[in-house]
């Protein structure tokens, strides 16, 4: 089986936001940057299926030299070749999936695996998109995956439940927390990981169809009030929510 | 200029955030002056249709079909672009629930659309609509402006309101898009749901608990206090990673993002991941043993005590409350 991964490479999630000057994007001094949780997800899953089935597992990641540090972990992790569709400028959900689409065509792997969603700004966009530029079939949010002989059934999460899909290959699925328990790379596997070459391709052109006028920092909340520090507090934080928030 | 609502329904009835969907729509046509056109997917949806009309859509079309009973993420976005090419909607508006999500970003492709998604405000700026949205889990806001002819929006539930219905209904126009088994290639076979319990995304008041809960058996309390409440049990990651609680209660920046009208956080310190999910609630309550945790730093009250003493005095407060 041949199977596509594509990975973003983000701010973590201890990251304070602070706007750089441009006014419409953070300030990246001192921000550490690390492979999008889902991501990981999506890598260990590949790997697990490359693991049963035989097969290769490519990772592909658009945007700077920087991504290749998110590269050189899924290699870690045990992926088999790395591809960096260099581009350091601006995209929107649309202009990426669009890369990635057609970067996947060439490869033309039998299941092709997302994330959820990036973390940085958190658009849960770019997998089905690129399932739409594909004409395949796709399932987003998935917390478990069968595949057997070309037929494939997952589970997705909604509201108060799960979904049961089936489809066929190829699809594209997008990894859920909860999918599994990603490995961490072994120091063998972080040596290898070295010495692989990492692959730069040239990216379709950005198309952008969506543009960020500005950024800031959400209103601060002002700290409340501590009304008590034991049970006979209750009824005031009851008044308080009744009459005052009028929440209950 | 046209304004299509995709209304989501489940089992014949309407989703809270399709509602939301429709009012917004209408305050954009106010600015604007487009018309509201909804459209329902369904099974046998026709029935339902009409209630939309008191959350400000004229129109309705409502697209019927046996094998649209369940979802199907390709059949459900053929069926959305269609109804959108024929009324030739230049604005489409869509909750972000999970169904939403799944379906804006094919449906932003078969348009050739840009997309916004989870905005929380819209406004019309010198013609422009202007999208605000939550990035990096919430830790920032942006504008976005989308520069392609046909625009779709994914709102977050529980931001806009809908309002109370003003009693007008939209006439019901059935039109039928022919669909062959290929459109089906991804179909829900089944729902689990999880017994009759109320989603955290979906809330409008959450009781959440974290690690200084101690253990799984004290959840006991935690859950009949939500259930005074009418509320949703949401959870920290520490406790989903110690297996006290499922998955699909974490907030945070890698569980659920919420933003409830009351969101009560029960020995929960406050990490920044967890913040990121909640911080945008309404009203906030910290109970926490520790008066230095960072979680009083965005709470609207706090109790600085001992949870096991305070949560079961709340539960009969609340209850009294309710009683009368
Ligand atoms: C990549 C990444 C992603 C993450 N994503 C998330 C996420 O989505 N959601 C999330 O929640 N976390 C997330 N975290 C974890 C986060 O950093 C914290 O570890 C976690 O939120 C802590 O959970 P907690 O508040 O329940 O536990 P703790 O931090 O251990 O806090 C327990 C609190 O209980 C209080 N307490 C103890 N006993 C009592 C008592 N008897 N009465 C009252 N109070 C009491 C203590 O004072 C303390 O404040 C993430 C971390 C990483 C690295
Ligand atoms: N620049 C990128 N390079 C490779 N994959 C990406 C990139 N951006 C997003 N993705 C993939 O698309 C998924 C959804 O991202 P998003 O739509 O940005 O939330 C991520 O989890 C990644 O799998």
């Amino acid at each position: 089986m041949k199977i596509v991964v594509c990975l973003n490479h983000v701010p973590d999630t201890a990251t304070k936001v602070n706007v750089a000057i441009d006014g419409k994007s953070i300030d990246k001094t001192g921000v550490n940057y690390i492979i999008s949780p889902y991501d990981e997800f999506a890598v260990e899953e590949a790997l697990r299926l490359k693991e049963k089935h035989g097969g290769e597992v490519i990772g592909i990641s658009l945007g700077g030299d920087s991504h290749k540090e998110t590269l050189r972990k899924a290699l870690a992790m045990g992926i088999d070749r790395a591809i960096l569709l260099k581009d350091d400028g601006v995209r929107d959900s649309f202009s990426v999936a669009r890369a990635l689409a057609d970067a996947t065509k060439e490869i033309s792997p039998d299941l092709v695996f997302f994330g959820k969603q990036s973390i940085d700004y958190d658009n849960a966009a770019v997998g089905g998109m690129v399932a739409e530029m594909l004409g395949w079939p796709s399932v987003s949010v998935v917390v478990k995956l069968e595949i057997s002989d070309g037929k494939v059934s997952a589970e997705r999460e909604i509201e108060g439940g799960h979904e049961k899909v089936e489809t066929k290959l190829p699809c594209i699925i997008m990894a859920q927390k909860g999918l599994n328990e990603p490995r961490y790379p072994s120091l063998k596997g972080i040596m290898q990981a070295k010495s692989k070459p990492i692959e730069e391709r040239q990216p379709t052109p950005a198309q952008n169809k969506s543009e960020v006028l500005s950024m800031r920092k959400p209103p601060a909340k002002s700290a409340g009030k501590i009304i008590g520090a034991d049970a006979s507090a209750v009824p005031e934080l009851v008044r308080l929510l009744h009459e005052e928030a009028k929440v209950i | 200029m046209k304004i299509l609502v995709i209304a989501e329904q489940r089992e014949n009835k309407f989703k809270k955030p399709s509602f939301e969907a429709a009012k917004a729509a209408k305050d954009l046509a106010g600015q604007s002056g487009a018309e509201v056109v909804g459209l329902v997917i369904g099974e046998n949806v026709r029935s339902i249709a009409p209630e939309l009309g008191r959350f400000g859509v004229s129109r309705v079309i409502t697209v019927e079909n046996p094998k649209l009973g369940q979802y199907s993420t390709t059949a459900y976005a053929k069926v959305a672009a269609e109804v959108a090419k024929k009324e030739q909607a230049e604005i489409i508006l869509l909750p972000a629930t999970a169904m939403g999500k799944d379906l804006a970003p094919r449906l932003a492709v078969k348009l050739d659309a840009g997309l916004a998604v989870d905005c929380i405000a819209l406004k019309v700026d010198e013609g422009a609509i202007i999208a605000t949205r939550p990035v990096y889990a919430g830790k920032a806001l942006v504008d976005v402006k989308i520069t392609s002819q046909v625009k779709i929006f994914s709102l977050r539930p529980n931001v806009f309101t809908a309002g109370s219905s003003d009693g007008t209904t939209a006439t019901v126009e059935p039109f039928d898009v022919p669909l062959s088994d290929a459109d089906f290639s991804a179909k829900v076979t089944g729902i689990t749901q999880s017994t009759g319990k109320l989603d955290v995304a979906e809330a409008d008041i959450i009781v959440s608990g974290g690690r200084g809960l101690k253990g799984p058996e004290n959840f006991a309390m935690i859950e009949e206090l939500a259930q005074a409440l009418g509320a949703a049990v949401g959870a920290s990651r520490a406790v989903v990673d110690a297996g006290w609680r499922p998955h699909d209660e974490q907030v945070g920046q890698t569980g659920k993002t919420v933003s409830p009208s009351l969101y009560i956080a029960v020995a929960i310190s406050g990490a920044v991941q967890h913040l990121a999910g909640m911080s945008s609630s309404k009203y906030i309550v910290a109970i926490n043993k520790d008066k230095e945790a960072p979680i009083f730093q965005v709470a609207d009250y706090g109790i600085a005590g001992d949870a096991f003493e305070i949560v079961p005095a709340l539960t009969q407060e609340v209850k009294k409350l309710k009683g009368k």
